[in-house]
């Protein structure tokens, strides 16, 4: 019997690097092979260590429970540990993942909008031009 | 800039349709010239994979943005991952033409 599947978790935004590379004088050549670090590993540092988020907002935000957030979040900062401790690169990549950016509420004409260029800040409400917006966490249609 | 909103009819008095692989047409508004043009949709009736079919559609006349009531899971992560902004609008009654006079703001 195959195992039931995965249940994917959501992650807002890509990260910027694709990962980390030790130096110092005192790091031999191979150190170990490197980390590969889950997106949603990431975004759970990002969610928890960055933004500040309780382990509650952020299992929201990603679409999964609470202790399953915990688990992920611990995950990654062990393996962020063995990677500063023995000199290991760090890889951001795999996952179980999907994709799906923040969305806003425009407060002039209701229109929920989402904003795929991610690098790019929300000014204002593609529909009505208002500057006026709030953001939605836990949007779903 | 190119817009699609979908459409129950073919007219500017039309509203928004509330869904978007299935809507009965496609408005293609050009910010820029102020030229519409409306595609019938050739997936409404179809059995599977309206969405992303429809999603072709809208991306192969260049549209950036795309107005509907509402989009689908597996359009959603289509529409991402081709940078086209979604825009919900939860007003069934709202005409093509208000949609349009809103976007010239």
């Amino acid at each position: 019997m195959s195992p039931r599947p995965h249940r994917l978790r959501k992650i807002s935004n890509p990260p910027l690097i694709s990962g980390f590379k030790p130096y110092g004088d005192k790091l031999k050549q191979e150190n170990g092979p490197g980390i590969f670090l889950h997106l949603e590993e990431y975004e759970a540092i990002r969610l928890c260590d960055h933004e500040m988020l309780s382990h509650q907002q952020a299992a929201v935000m990603m679409a999964v429970s609470r202790p399953t957030l915990t688990r992920i979040h611990s995950s990654a900062r062990k393996k962020i540990a063995d990677a500063m401790v023995n000199g290991r690169q760090i890889i951001i990549e795999g996952g179980k993942i999907f994709y799906d950016s923040d969305w806003h509420l425009c407060s002039r004409c209701a229109c929920y909008f989402n904003n795929p260029e991610k690098l790019t800040p929300v000014k204002e409400c593609p529909l009505c031009h208002s500057p006026e917006f709030s953001n939605v966490t836990d949007f779903e249609k | 800039m190119k817009v699609a909103i979908t459409s129950t009819g073919s007219t500017l008095e039309s509203t928004l349709d509330q869904r978007f692989g299935r809507c009965s047409y496609f408005v293609i508004y050009d910010t820029e010239t102020k030229g519409i043009e409306f595609l019938p949709n050739p997936n409404r009736d179809v059995q599977d994979g309206a969405g992303p079919a429809s999603v072709q559609i809208v991306a192969s006349r260049g549209a950036e943005k795309v107005i509907s009531g509402e989009f689908g899971f597996k359009i959603k992560s289509l529409l991402e991952s081709l940078k086209i902004q979604m825009i919900v609008l939860k007003e069934p009654g709202k005409k093509i033409s208000e949609i349009m006079e809103l976007l010239n703001d």
